[in-house]
């Protein structure tokens, strides 16, 4: 494996834990640890980790750091008005594509937390860093290597959490969905996460998150790789940067209609023009394969209104079929049957909506 | 790991082992541990006349498919209709769980192949 590759605060933890080791982004992470079906199936019944601190924690500072994230970001942090409320969107760049997906969190109107993924981390801060000198705006973009991130997610990952650090359970116990609360200076506990199930993301020191990981793998967290967080992801019906959308797709080809706020006329968000003027719909939406299989990125998709493609797909272990998600032409709906090019053969599939799967149970289509 | 030394190899992780008039093959633990928790097993076309090399089947793992090959020229006679529903037998067992049985043009070409030593030697 490179020598260039960088690593987490727990990558010694990971390799102690006999984890099989993944290039990810330019990162060494841990791909699974042994049986990643069996991790997916702790996160759906019990509780898992995930170490995701090669995500960027990036602070955003300033008088003008509110009016920087309503032009940076296609939804409106203006929604964003109680302290810790988090909001899931994407930057776009001038055609409208997306540049990453990230999550804000609001702290003080002149005090804010992006999250963006780690292989694009670098582009991130350079575009942020050219759109707040082109436009004026001052502000402070500092990102935080300092902070390291791990994901305690499923039905039991709160009560693990609390068990282990009793102290931050007054401040996380009364947060709602995406939300989060700041334990002190260094550490952030917000209810988000990746996998559909309910949870806690935490931020804090990359000098604590050993003592944290062998904490709850002592409370009987099984430690996940990314094996696990991608079937997790998919059942949940999350995209993945890279391959469910990029700079060249907008957020309408990738089911992140919802992610984009059009609503003041005002907000001249970077990307709004393109999305007014040159639309480009599609039907983004999960498959169900109705034979046996495994659907993949990249497999071509042969409805009744034309061609589409998977943009990923794999098998499910809750299900036990393959689901994936296509890019399809717009006017194609849950409930159609298409067929799928699986290794030079047309398998039927249905199409329908996401998710998949909430909260540790399939979720119905008709 | 130990390879068992009843059976021949192949350079693409296939195991050959005698039944009879016939060869069951399947992959090796090497193999198997790569893939990671397989989830698919299947293609197999009982009756298709293979050239060696030519695509026999497929394994699928979580993470990605696989090409499993005729080690040599013949014609396809079983496939292990177990492994449809338990897939990951091949993961618990890679050794027991044969996914195919071929009857070789030729059974003197199964002497041809890899050795459990040189298996080793070319996977070491």
């Amino acid at each position: 494996m490179s020598a260039t590759l960088q690593r987490t605060p727990l990558f010694d933890e990971h390799v102690a834990a006999g984890a099989r080791l993944v290039d990810f982004g330019g990162w060494e992470m841990p791909l699974s640890y042994g049986s990643q079906i069996e991790e997916h199936h702790a996160v759906r019944q019990a509780a898992g980790m995930f170490d995701v601190s090669h995500m960027l924690n990036v602070d955003v500072a300033g008088p003008r750091a509110h009016d920087f994230l309503r032009r940076l970001v296609a939804n409106d942090v203006a929604r964003l008005t109680v302290p810790g409320k988090a909001l899931y969107s994407c930057m776009l760049n001038p055609q409208g594509g997306v540049i990453d997906d990230l999550i804000v969190y609001f702290f003080a109107p002149d005090r804010w937390r992006v999250v963006v993924n780690a292989a694009t981390a670098d582009k991130d801060i350079a575009w942020m860093r050219r759109v707040a000198a082109s436009d004026g705006f001052d502000v402070a973009i500092t990102p935080r290597r300092d902070l390291a991130m791990v994901a305690v997610q499923g039905p039991e990952a709160r009560a693990k959490v609390w068990a282990v650090r009793p102290a931050w359970r007054a401040a996380s116990e009364p947060l709602g969905p995406f939300s989060a609360a700041q334990i002190d200076a260094g550490t952030l506990v917000a209810r988000t996460g990746y996998t559909g199930e309910d949870g806690f993301e935490i931020v804090l020191p990359a000098t604590d998150v050993a003592a944290l990981w062998r904490d709850l793998a002592a409370q009987g967290v099984r430690p996940c790789g990314l094996g696990a967080r991608d079937t997790l992801r998919l059942e949940a019906g999350m995209n993945l940067y890279g391959q469910d959308m990029d700079e060249l797709t907008q957020p309408d080809q990738a089911g992140l209609s919802w992610t984009v706020s059009l609503k003041d006329p005002q907000r001249r968000f970077i990307g709004r023009d393109a999305l007014e003027q040159h639309a480009t719909p599609a039907a983004f939406l999960g498959l169900k394969l109705q034979e046996r299989g495994v659907m993949r990125a990249h497999m071509a998709v042969r409805t009744a209104l034309g061609d589409g493609e998977l943009t990923s797909g794999t098998m499910s272990p809750t299900l036990g079929v393959s689901v994936g998600f296509a890019r399809l032409p717009a006017g194609v709906k849950p409930g159609d049957a298409v067929q799928v090019d699986i290794r030079g053969k047309w398998v039927p599939a249905q199409v329908c909506k996401l998710p998949f799967v909430r909260n540790g149970k399939a979720v119905e289509h008709s | 790991m130990s390879l068992p030394t009843d059976r021949k190899y192949t350079a693409s992780h296939e195991w050959v082992k005698a039944d009879g008039d016939v060869f069951a093959v399947g992959i090796t633990d090497n193999a198997q541990d790569q893939l990671g928790d397989l989830v698919f097993v299947g293609d197999v076309n009982v009756g298709a006349k293979l050239k060696a090399g030519d695509t026999a089947g497929v394994v699928e793992s979580v993470k990605a498919a696989s090409d499993i090959y005729a080690p040599v020229s013949g014609e396809i006679v079983a496939f292990n209709d177990e492994l449809e529903g338990t897939p990951n037998l091949i993961n618990e067992s890679a050794y027991t769980a044969w996914i195919f049985k071929i009857k070789p043009d030729n059974p003197a070409d199964v002497d041809g192949l890899l050795d459990a030593a040189g298996y080793e030697a070319a996977n070491g």
